[in-house]
């Protein structure tokens, strides 16, 4: 070896030779770096060796509570967001049933005004019909005040035989409407000539 | 040299000093030789104490810092995990992949080891980097060598291995006539040569350049004193600073051996080269 020859060309004769292994350093040291490997490999690194997988475990460990933990939320999520659309499903329902319900009661109301509106007429009508019965009798009370007039006139004259007390009885009822029709429209000209 | 037990290398030199008189001795290799702790005839010397104390350190502090695991984790736990969570996902993740785990428990404790035996290097007293000893960084290399090429061998089969290795599939036939011994020579030859001497020479090198700053600025201060003793400042000023690159050197040069050996045995598992 070149370095050798070198170092052994350069040093003095009594100096020791730095690259010459003393055989009793050799023994001491492989007999103490082999002690220490076998004590630090059965008392040491198995402890290290158990805490690092220890410590990973418990770093795994809390991975996987949390990954629970997201999937609780998420389920929970889940069952909101069902809750949430059957909410909104029902309130569409009860929308749908307040519409129909408020068309029914559209509807209903509609019928309670056209038979109320058919009362009022009918109503109405009878209102009428009872002016016209109250008017007729009213009408019929006249009568009778001109049935006693006519019926002094009658007294006056001889009443002989029926076909004189009805000519009569005709020719007052035509004067009375005669006299009804000098007040009136044109439109009760007709009925003195059916009765006649 | 041998009445300097002490086992404090700065002393030591300080005596070598001494020794010299007044002329200044730039240190070199002679510093890195340390006699016997417990007197003549004795083996253990300054860098196996070393050796022993970081061993022992990094077990008690490990064992600490795994004793009391919680998945919420305290300091000491803490820097523990990391350590060994930058091997495991900063190096041999990227490198090696998903089978790389079972090198984990290997490569941790090469890196820790080694950075603690560079660390010795600015650590008070000690103040040796011990993997500045070519023995340390020779024996992590060989073990190195061995797993990847096992590892390879394993995979692929003897042939397989040496046949992924120096005929890399998609070159024309003549290239393999340089390809392969280079391959092989590289591999399997300079491989554990370059982890080694690259780890030792940056330790020796880096203590080496810490001692001159150090002894440099002693010999303004001491021998010289006067004037000179005020210019001392600079070399000091200048160790201070080398310390702290020192630091990031001897960290990095632990990584730089963990990551190339994980590179190696990524080499080694991988279909094709």
């Amino acid at each position: 070896m070149p370095t050798l020859a070198l170092i052994l060309v350069v040093a003095e004769e009594e100096e020791p030779n730095p690259l010459l292994p003393h055989l009793s350093e050799l023994i001491v040291g492989s007999i103490a770096f082999a002690l220490l490997l076998g004590f630090l490999s059965w008392k040491v690194f198995p402890v290290f060796e158990k805490t690092f997988s220890e410590r990973r475990d418990a770093i795994e460990g809390g991975m996987e509570r949390a990954k629970t933990a997201e999937e609780e939320a998420k389920e929970t999520l889940a069952q909101y967001r069902e809750q949430l659309a059957d909410a909104r499903h029902e309130a569409a329902r009860l929308r749908e049933t307040a519409r129909e319900q408020g068309a029914a009661i559209i509807v209903e109301m509609r019928e309670k005004a056209q038979s109320e509106a058919e009362r009022l007429t009918e109503q109405a009508h009878q209102q009428i019909e009872a002016d016209k019965s109250q008017a007729l009798n009213q009408l019929r009370t006249e009568v009778g005040t001109l049935a006693t007039v006519l019926a002094g006139r009658i007294v006056g004259e001889s009443l002989e035989d029926d076909a004189r007390q009805r000519r009569v009885v005709d020719r007052f009822l035509s004067e009375l409407e005669s006299r009804a029709d000098s007040g009136a429209t044109s439109a009760a000209d007709e009925s003195p000539k059916s009765r006649a | 040299m041998h009445r300097a037990g002490d086992g404090d290398a700065l002393h030591l030199v300080n005596v070598a000093q001494a020794a010299g008189g007044e002329e200044f001795h730039a240190p070199g290799p002679a510093d890195f030789e340390f006699p016997p702790l417990f007197g003549e005839g004795t083996f253990f010397t300054k860098p196996m104490l070393i050796i022993v104390l970081g061993t022992l350190a990094i077990a008690v502090l490990f064992y600490l810092a795994s004793r009391r695991a919680a998945l919420v984790p305290a300091k000491a736990q803490f820097i523990g995990e990391s350590v060994y969570g930058f091997v495991r996902d900063g190096i041999v993740a990227d490198s090696i992949g998903r089978e790389g785990r079972k090198f984990v428990p290997l490569l941790t404790t090469m890196f820790v080891f080694i950075a603690v035996m560079n660390l010795a290097g600015i650590i008070p007293v000690l103040q040796l980097p011990a993997s500045s000893k070519i023995a340390i960084p020779l024996f992590l290399a060989l073990i190195s060598w061995g797993v990847f090429n096992y590892v390879g061998i394993r995979r692929h089969g003897f042939i397989g291995y040496f046949k992924n290795m120096m005929f890399p599939p998609g070159l024309p036939k003549p290239i393999y006539l340089l390809l392969a011994p280079l391959e092989l020579f590289s591999t399997v030859i300079i491989r554990p040569i370059t982890l080694t001497l690259r780890l030792t020479l940056n330790m020796f090198a880096g203590h080496l350049v810490l001692l001159l700053t150090i002894l440099g600025g002693e010999y303004l201060l001491i021998e010289k004193g006067g004037a000179l003793a005020f210019a001392s400042i600079v070399p000091f000023a200048f160790s201070i600073i080398l310390t702290f690159f020192e630091a990031f050197v001897q960290v990095l040069q632990a990584y730089v051996f963990v990551l190339l050996s994980a590179l190696y045995i990524a080499g080694a598992l991988a279909d094709e080269h």
